[in-house]
């Protein structure tokens, strides 16, 4: 064989690879639905790739790529389980379930791709499942990482992953799920257990970039890339257009919240010219959609396109100063309601304090002051520090700005807050 | 990776006679798949280049050129910007995309350029400057 013919073979086999990854996610959620097992349908797979590396080169990549190897994985899943049929079949009860298997799978041939794709998606975040365990896994059968790749994003190590995506597997075949996207009343449930993973992925990326490991940000690319299918697949679901519009917006910001030496910069400081304003008018697009099908709407309040409203009021301002904080004290007014939680409150006065003055701030704080979450919390009397600050009430503000430092374990935030405290006089 | 997927202009799409309604369907479905793949970011079309003008640029003079363009293949008939992992996948996305045109036609793909890209050529004024541009092009 010459370089060049050597050459041409390696990019053949590239091109059919990158075909395959296109198709990878399809493949295993419908080859999962026939066999109810996804270690099974990943290998189905995997044998459809392989021989599609031997026959393509020879007989040209086919018209309608995906068909031909969900059509390949699957003749060889009905040998596999007549196979088995066969040997077992003093097992009458398993003999009986095993035909009626293969042909099902064969009515299904043609069934729509997209609706099994979804139901991989729910599959893979069951609530059965822990939530780190449906982050592996959806990762591993969705997003296509593989072990090593999902173990370096998660700060484990690669046995851990495989153990907790085979345990996952196990979970999920012991349980005798469907592979199907549920419908009527356990849809809004399961959508949920869904969206709260996706979230968590991209969470997961977003709050390391502070750090120079350059793999995590990419889990929010994968977590928004998660989303944008969720999206084009249910189009007519508010929160997933909400939480859309949140990682959207929030990946907007990426480059600009950390600073050259590493540091995350707070919002107020952030050049917002390094906003990425693609994803910003995506997520305002993506908003508007969820706002249209009542996700914002003050009845059908979901929390996650509330805080994509919230994260919009500061994509719309084009300087801090310009930040509309009267509509950004009434979103937490409602987010309050549907997710109760001490730090919303917090975050609540602060934003209350910045539209109606310092005095309102102080009045809702203390309304929370005794709660067993926020107790050693360092924000809490940061935020009260510097409601008394701008009260003109310097020296308890000093009190405060020092408790905030002590609790704090972040070096830089503690220098910070005693600066704050120096300026009390 | 962000790319801008561009497909050329062809006679057809120049003389404005390369929309069909059966392509528009199939080019329907195609973005369709992109959407539901989360790898589409926007796209749009352009208008025949009858429509656009050039402005020459040498030394001093600027000399202003009516449409149309005389070397088709090299004008840009519409534009995708996908997000995707690699080259190969952006690949894999094009050949299956359906005929753009009726005839003989071609899509290029380039990867996007991130200020990074320029960070070693920009001097502290071009970098604010270049923020200011940004900043008001940023009003939503």
């Amino acid at each position: 064989m010459t370089a060049s013919e050597t050459h041409s073979a390696g990019e053949t086999n590239r091109a059919i690879e990158a075909t395959f990854r296109l198709e990878r996610a399809r493949l295993i959620a419908g080859l999962a639905r026939m066999v109810r097992d996804i270690d099974r349908a990943e290998e189905l797979a995997q044998d459809a790739l392989v021989i599609a590396l031997s026959e393509w080169p020879r007989t040209g990549v086919p018209a309608n790529p995906g068909a031909w190897l969900m059509t390949t994985a699957k003749r060889r899943a009905i040998d596999a389980i007549r196979r088995d049929g066969m040997r077992i079949r003093k097992h009458e009860e398993i003999a009986r379930e095993l035909d009626g298997a293969a042909e099902a799978i064969e009515t299904s041939m043609n069934e729509d791709l997209g609706d099994e794709l979804l139901g991989l998606i729910f599959t893979a975040c069951h609530p059965i499942l822990s939530a780190d365990a449906r982050a592996a896994l959806a990762l591993r059968v969705i997003g296509g990482l593989t072990t090593e790749e999902i173990a370096r994003a998660f700060l484990s190590n690669e046995p851990a992953i495989a153990q907790r995506i085979v345990r996952a597997k196990k979970t999920i075949g012991n349980a005798g799920l469907a592979f199907e996207a549920p419908r009527g009343a356990e849809r809004a449930a399961r959508l949920s257990s869904v969206l709260e993973v996706v979230y968590l992925i991209f969470n997961e990326g977003y709050v390391a970039t502070a750090g120079d490991d350059l793999v995590r940000p990419s889990l929010c690319q994968e977590a928004q890339r998660l989303g944008r299918m969720l999206a084009g697949m249910m189009p007519q679901d508010a929160e997933v257009f909400g939480l859309l519009a949140l990682m959207e917006i929030q990946a907007s910001r990426l480059s600009a919240r950390v600073g050259p030496d590493g540091a995350l910069v707070p919002l107020s400081e952030q050049n917002r010219t390094r906003w990425d304003q693609l994803l910003i008018r995506r997520g305002l697009d993506a908003l508007a959609r969820a706002e249209a099908l009542g996700g914002a709407t003050a009845d059908g309040c979901g929390p996650f396109a509330l805080q994509a409203a919230l994260a919009a009021c500061h994509a719309r301002a084009r300087r801090w100063a310009d930040t509309d904080w009267p509509r950004i004290a009434a979103l937490y007014d409602r987010l309050r309601v549907v997710t109760p939680s001490p730090v919303v409150d917090l975050n609540r006065a602060i934003a209350h304090s910045m539209a109606f003055g310092p005095e309102a701030g102080l009045a809702l704080v203390d309304e929370i002051a005794d709660a067993a979450a926020l107790r050693d919390y360092a924000p809490l009397p940061a935020a009260r520090g510097d409601f008394l600050f701008r009260a003109g009430r310097l020296a308890e503000a000093r009190c405060e700005f020092e408790a905030a430092a002590r609790l704090t374990r972040n070096a830089r935030e503690a220098a910070f807050l005693l600066a704050r405290a120096d300026a009390c006089g | 990776m962000r790319v801008m997927v561009l497909v050329k202009a062809t006679d057809e799409s120049e003389n404005g006679s390369s929309n069909r309604p059966e392509m528009f369907e199939a080019m329907g479905r195609f973005n369709e798949e992109l959407v539901n793949a989360g790898v589409l970011l926007t796209a749009d079309g352009l208008t025949p280049s009858s429509k656009g003008k050039r402005i020459a640029f040498e030394g001093a003079s600027r000399t202003v050129i009516d449409g149309p363009f005389a070397e088709t293949r090299e004008l840009v008939a519409g534009f995708w910007i996908w997000e995707v992992k690699d080259m190969d996948e952006a690949v894999a996305w094009v050949r299956r995309c359906p005929n753009p045109m009726p005839g003989p036609s071609e899509i290029e793909i380039r990867p996007m350029a991130t200020m990074d890209d320029f960070q070693e050529m920009l001097t502290p004024e071009a970098k604010d400057i270049n923020d200011r541009i940004n900043g008001k092009l940023g009003a939503a």
